[in-house]
């Protein structure tokens, strides 16, 4: 009896001795069950892997300015001066509208193209969810004069939409995959069997060097049935490189153009017989309207 | 045997006294400032855990990383990947005493200056740090405010060169809680 006594009493007065390091204990529990989600950021640096969509987006209220320039191939040799004599280039505009979702609009000079997108992310990579999946819808519209002019034209023959599925992960801090299947959809193709739809598959990876530095490879395969004649898949290789507030994206690739239907589907040089074209991108991104710090949540 | 009883009452009493003298708070703010001429940068938490211990003038601190926010969301961006890893190291802590207990007196109301030293832990390096802060006594609810200084290489942040003019050497952090009585 009178050891129960002695155990109960014994067992109150260790309970009532605290130290540091219950107090510290006692808080972590806490902070642990007031956490729900943990979302994975920056899987890649920017809202483009090379030339097509990341699962990136921009953060809201903030205008993204994008140039990108394109050189003509190396093998054009030192008369052409290894391709940069032909210079092409686009300038655009992105802006986050939410935290999922973005709008932008472009201007390429290549084939005097206009174009504008929507990017919508449904899934976000958490503790609790293993991929991020993105949505973009594009349309193209290409206001090159008519090739054609005595011919009944009509507007919309020279529009061009792109609809495209981004699934990626962030595997570790240095290592991020995505898949993007594609479909590019022409309301006026040049041959009678040529198909309207193209479908094709991209494949793209980010590996950091350093905090500041990343090699990214971008490839999409075309189903061999689903694709133009005479075009061959796009293949980009680069390097991110983060300065403050602008990234800066160098690489090679094979395509011309810089929007889904001019890349994916049209690319006609082959990488590996040095039909290869150097590249860059300078982002700068701008706060237009700042968030509201004391609601700003996770 | 009585006495075994009435020591095991009073035991039982001590530990209900204890509990009370405990607060706690979610909510707690901390916000910190860089200041240089070329770029002012500032960031707030609001979901900073704490406990203190009223009785032993114990008081601990923990903050999310990821839960600063800021103006800019590329700023945000490079504070948790480039200079706060806070993937490698989610969480900021503090675990401390106030020392000068004795000038404190928790049951009345007033304003009373609290010195608290302790470890601070940012960034994964563990330092000693010592603030000076107030608690505000008011109607039984305990505030606590504390602004220090912080040296950024002191936890290993590095700052590149490329934006040196930017980013103060040093931070100053502001701690402002509401504490409840932990039940």
């Amino acid at each position: 009896m009178l050891r129960a006594y002695l155990i109960s009493f014994l067992t109150l007065l260790s309970s009532s001795v605290f130290s540091q390091d219950d107090l510290m204990k006692m808080l972590e529990d806490e902070t642990v069950t007031l956490r729900k989600k943990d979302y994975t950021t920056a899987t890649f640096k920017t809202t483009r892997l090379i030339n097509g969509h990341s699962i990136e987006n921009v953060a809201p209220g903030v205008l993204d300015f994008r140039i990108s320039h394109r050189f003509g191939f190396l093998s054009g040799g030192a008369y052409e001066l290894f391709g940069l004599d032909n210079a092409t280039m686009r300038m655009a505009f992105d802006y986050g509208l939410s935290k999922r979702w973005m709008i932008g609009v472009g201007r390429s000079t290549y084939q005097k193209q206009f174009d504008g997108f929507t990017k919508f992310k449904f899934l976000r990579q958490s503790n609790k969810m293993p991929i991020t999946m993105s949505a973009v819808g594009g349309v193209m519209y290409k206001s090159l004069k008519f090739d054609n002019p005595d011919r009944v034209n009509f507007l919309t023959s020279k529009l061009y939409y792109s609809g495209q599925i981004l699934l990626g992960r962030k595997f570790s801090e240095s290592f991020s995959l995505q898949f993007m299947p594609t479909v590019i959809h022409y309301n006026l193709v040049e041959g009678v069997n040529d198909p309207n739809d193209v479908f094709s598959i991209g494949a793209g990876s980010r590996m950091k060097l350093s905090k500041r530095v990343s090699i990214n490879i971008e490839y999409y395969y075309q189903l061999p049935n689903f694709k133009l004649p005479g075009t061959t898949n796009s293949l980009s290789v680069g390097f991110d490189i983060e300065t403050g507030g602008h990234v800066f994206q160098l690489y090679v690739t094979n395509s011309s153009g810089m929007t889904e239907r001019s890349f994916i589907a049209e690319t006609t040089g082959d990488f590996f017989k040095g039909d290869i074209r150097f590249g860059f991108t300078i982002s700068r991104v701008f706060t237009i309207v700042k968030p509201n710090l004391n609601t700003a949540g996770g | 045997m009585k006495r075994i009883i009435l020591i095991l009452i009073l035991g039982c009493l001590i530990t209900v006294g204890f509990s009370q003298t405990l607060q706690m708070t979610r909510s707690g703010q901390i916000s910190f400032f860089s200041k240089t001429p070329m770029e002012n940068i500032e960031a707030v938490n609001n979901e900073v855990t704490s406990l203190l211990d009223m009785g032993k003038g114990e008081i601990v601190f923990a903050v999310l990383i990821k839960g600063f926010h800021f103006d800019r969301a590329l700023m945000e961006e490079h504070f948790n990947e480039n200079y706060m890893e806070s993937t490698k190291f989610p969480k900021a802590t503090f675990q401390g005493k106030i020392t000068n207990t004795s000038k404190i007196d928790f049951t009345k109301d007033g304003t009373y200056e609290a010195l608290v030293e302790g470890d601070l832990t940012i960034h994964g390096v563990k330092q000693r740090q010592t603030a000076a802060g107030t608690i505000t006594i008011k109607a039984g609810k305990i505030a606590a405010t504390s602004t220090f200084i912080v040296k950024l290489a002191d936890y290993h942040v590095e700052i590149p060169s490329l934006v040196v003019e930017k980013i103060s050497k040093t931070v100053e952090i502001k701690v402002s809680c509401q504490y409840e009585p932990k039940s």
